[in-house]
């Protein structure tokens, strides 16, 4: 007999991961891979070298800081699907000040502070603007985030081909990269900064304590629970929301500036590489707690980074990744609605706290 | 169909709502269930119908026992459950509404469904317009359409959860015609209550339960104080009328207009003093609700002013009249004065004082056991707003009003409470007024607490206001006059 509350929690994690296993299993087989084979390697080329693991701190990092934006405009109740665009503006505004700057004689350390927080600005700004769109104009925030993510795609796109192209001519692979001094210092040879995984674990932390030990952050939850009450209670929910939306877009606008400068050095197309929608799922897949934001993150960063083997070794695509990420968050919801009508079963025991 | 609940228990974690409940109901009567909030009355009925499953104990439906799986269920066996708050669907059509539950086939056959609902609603007297969205009805009518749907199902039991609340007397009087009705027609009626007037003009047998007991039963006519002991355990009176001594003006209403899609009252002038409770009576939807949203700048007034300590606040919003010292406090707890999935300790400090950045849990935590003993709060700090009773979620609500407020707005301050929680509510409400010197200003449908408490009352009828009457100088009876329009002189003559 299950008695405590801890146990039956643990019992129905591993069983949503083992319906996600199973399920992307069958997946395999059915490409005629064999699973184990598959998920060995995805282990390897996760971890299997000093130079793997750091490839994974590096995808952790802009993961980590989209879901920790996500952590805040969802509390206050609100989709924020422009995510992904202010990760773009992000990268936008980084790249923007990189340009300018780069010849003056201000000392690197200065403009690469100047170059991270414009990033900030930039996504904070965009977020803002779907705000304003929800807050002032009575745009649905999915609409409005959807329809500047589009926009944000446009302005990349015509920066890169156009004002920024590389001399002679634009190309997918990106803008000219900018010189070395003004890369974030990395770890010995590796790819991974120490600096960016120090924000990207600063933000989540700060994320964390600002929803479960203030009063801003309570507040904001109120709002999103509730926000007529929340107003009789006091609250200015208009400029609650408002601040879910900036504090949200900042964050993502720091992913962004990560990317351009720890990570590609330049201004590429896919510069959000999807880390939004992945900070989505992982923010479904947690239940909005933050508690469990860095952990899972990692983890996910592990399966992108391992699966990308695939294709050489198994000719499978690297893909195979988001299958099991998208059948992991699909069997914890389903696991979640089974666990609550077990309980509503066994009262009791789910009461018992 | 007779119905037998035999040793019934649901136990809701702590408590036990129904404990060993026997209880026989026959058919062709109207069975009354009366008790205070929180006596395990809805429990009781929910298990019947599906919604709850018992934790022990059988049902007999006409000698046969039946387990009842889901509403559904029980409405196949002939059982249909009227909610305290409507369970229906506001944005579709009445009709639509109607045959939701049909159970056969794919097709709906709505020329048939139409018909049988004129049909059904004529022999009732209701009217009930097929095509009007739900959303747009009273609760009384949306009550007649709740009716009409379960006879049309096949309902031949009918369970009515404390149905008087929110209708207008003439719904009611409609109501209890109905349950009459349907009753001599040979089914059976079962009416929850908690009011001792209704179980006397209606029920011809009423069972009491207290604190998840069936404490007994009895019959017409009634002992009233034998009820209101068994009910309570002990006799409970109102107490004698308490006037406070009036201070300065704290809210001055000038030719104040205010409208929305229904009405639109004007030419309301009035001046409330310190420690004054200023009663609104009327039919409900007359005005009542919202000029005392633009007395707290949640509904901006179309012409004249409102004053609060001498300060001009016309057009300002809520949250400048707050700094006033006003606060409000809706009837709507779910939706407007609580939020849902926070717990009661996080209510507490929402509606605390709050210094600095970070929450100070434990200081919060003692406050919030503090306001659960003084407000006889049954919950825990710990537990989430929705999961407490109707009751306890009012004394929640009154839990977090600041002290020394100026102004104090309310729409029916003990709309379902018992009568012991009514008169304990109005006991804290009235010290207010003593000792901080704080005026109300409450609207209710219920004229004995408006004439009990007010110390003038204002009535409003079809878009018109009455000049404020000392509450001394009226009575029940003129007041229910006044409030349909007989012998009522309104402030200001409607000019065309």
């Amino acid at each position: 007999m299950i008695t405590s509350r801890w146990t039956q929690s643990l019992l129905f994690v591993l069983l949503a991961i083992l319906v996600a296993l199973l399920f992307t299993s069958a997946v395999l087989l059915m490409a005629g891979a064999s699973p184990v084979a598959a998920y060995w390697y995805i282990l390897k080329g996760a971890f299997g070298s000093w130079t793997k693991i750091a490839d994974v701190a590096v995808a952790w990092v802009p993961l980590l800081l989209a879901t920790s934006g996500l952590l805040m405009t969802f509390a206050a109740g609100l989709w924020n699907i422009g995510i992904e665009g202010q990760i773009v503006l992000g990268a936008i505004f980084t790249t923007w000040v990189l340009r300018v700057l780069q010849h003056s004689t201000l000392s690197p350390a200065v403009i690469l502070f100047l170059a991270i927080a414009a990033g900030a600005i930039g996504g904070a700004l965009w977020a803002t603007l779907a705000g304003v769109l929800k807050v002032y104009g009575g745009v649905n925030e999915i609409f409005g985030g959807l329809g500047l993510d589009f926009v944000a795609v446009a302005l990349i796109l015509w920066l890169i081909f156009g004002p920024w192209k590389r001399p002679g001519i634009g190309s997918m692979s990106g803008t000219e990269p900018f010189p070395q001094q003004l890369w974030l210092p990395t770890l010995g040879q590796s790819r991974l900064s120490l600096w960016a995984l120090l924000l990207g674990l600063v933000s989540i932390g700060m994320v964390y304590f600002l929803l479960s030990g203030t009063y801003f952050g309570l507040k904001l939850k109120a709002v999103g629970k509730n926000p007529r009450a929340a107003y009789l209670l006091g609250i200015p929910t208009t400029r609650y929301l408002m601040s879910a939306f900036l504090l949200s877009g900042l964050f993502a606008g720091l992913a962004g500036a990560v990317q351009v400068t720890a990570v590609y050095h330049r201004l590429i197309p896919a510069i959000s590489s999807g880390y939004g929608w992945l900070g989505l799922m992982v923010s479904m897949l947690i239940n909005f707690q933050p508690a469990w934001a860095a952990p899972v993150t990692l983890f996910f960063a592990a399966l992108n980074i391992g699966s990308i083997q695939l294709p050489i070794v198994l000719k499978l695509d690297s893909s195979l990744s988001g299958v099991l990420q998208g059948a992991l968050v699909l069997s914890f919801l389903l696991m979640s609605g089974v666990r609550q009508r077990w309980a509503h079963r066994h009262p009791q025991e789910a009461e018992h706290e | 169909m007779e119905i037998q609940l035999r040793h019934i228990h649901k136990t809701f974690g702590p408590v036990h709502a129904n404990d060993d409940i026997t209880l026989t109901i026959p058919s062709g009567a109207i069975q009354g269930l009366l008790g205070e909030n929180g006596a395990g009355k809805s429990t009781l009925m929910k298990v019947l119908s599906g919604y709850f499953h018992p934790d022990a104990g059988e049902i007999l439906l006409d000698g046969q026992p039946v387990t009842i799986h889901s509403p559904a269920d029980a409405l196949r066996l002939g059982i249909g459950m009227l909610h305290q708050d409507p369970l229906d669907f506001p944005p579709m059509k009445v009709l639509d509404n109607f045959m939701v539950g049909y159970p056969k086939g794919l097709g709906l056959p709505r020329a048939e469904a139409r018909q049988a609902l004129l049909d059904l609603a004529a022999q009732f007297g209701f009217s009930l317009d097929p095509d009007a969205y739900v959303g747009s009805l009273t609760v009384g009518e949306r009550q007649q359409l709740e009716i009409v749907r379960l006879l049309w199902l096949g309902a031949k039991a009918l369970i009515f959860d404390e149905p008087t609340t929110g209708i207008s007397a003439q719904q009611k009087e409609k109501l209890f015609a109905a349950l009459r009705r349907l009753a001599a027609e040979g089914k059976t009626v079962i009416f929850v209550t908690h009011k001792l007037e209704e179980v006397e003009m209606l029920c011809d047998r009423v069972a009491v339960l207290r604190a998840g007991r069936l404490v007994g039963e009895a019959f017409p006519p009634y002992d009233l104080d034998q009820l209101v002991r068994m009910m309570f355990g002990k006799a409970v009176s109102k107490g004698e009328r308490v006037n406070t001594a009036l201070g300065k003006p704290v809210l001055e209403i000038k030719n104040l207009a205010v409208e929305d899609v229904r009405v639109r009252i004007q030419g309301v002038d009035l001046t409330v003093r310190e420690g004054e409770v200023i009663g609104l009576a009327g039919m409900e939807g007359s005005g009542q609700r919202h000029l005392l949203r633009a007395c707290a700048g949640l509904v901006r007034p179309v012409d004249g002013e409102i004053w609060i300590d001498g300060h001009n606040l016309t057009g300002k919003s809520y949250h400048e009249f707050m700094r006033r010292g006003v606060a409000y406090v809706p009837a709507a707890r779910l939706e407007e004065g609580l939020v849902p999935t926070l717990t009661l300790l996080e209510h507490m400090i929402l509606a605390g004082e709050q210094k600095g950045l970070i929450i100070d849990r434990q200081a919060a935590l003692q406050r919030t056991h503090e306001r659960i003993q003084t407000f006889s709060i049954r919950g825990r700090p710990h537990s989430p707003i929705e999961s407490l009773s109707g009751g306890n979620q009012q004394r929640a609500l009154l839990a977090l009003l600041r002290p020394g407020l100026r102004l104090l707005l309310m729409e029916h301050p003990t709309r379902g409470l018992d009568m012991e929680s009514a008169i304990w509510v109005w006991d804290t409400l009235k010290r207010r007024c003593r000792e901080e010197r704080t005026a109300i200003f409450f609207m209710s449908s219920d004229l004995e607490e408006i004439l009990h408490y007010s110390d003038r009352i204002l009535v409003f009828f079809s878009g018109q206001v009455s000049e404020p009457i000392p509450a001394q100088e009226t009575d029940v009876e003129h007041l229910g006059q006044l409030i349909g329009g007989r012998g009522f002189q309104p402030v200001q003559e409607a000019t065309p």
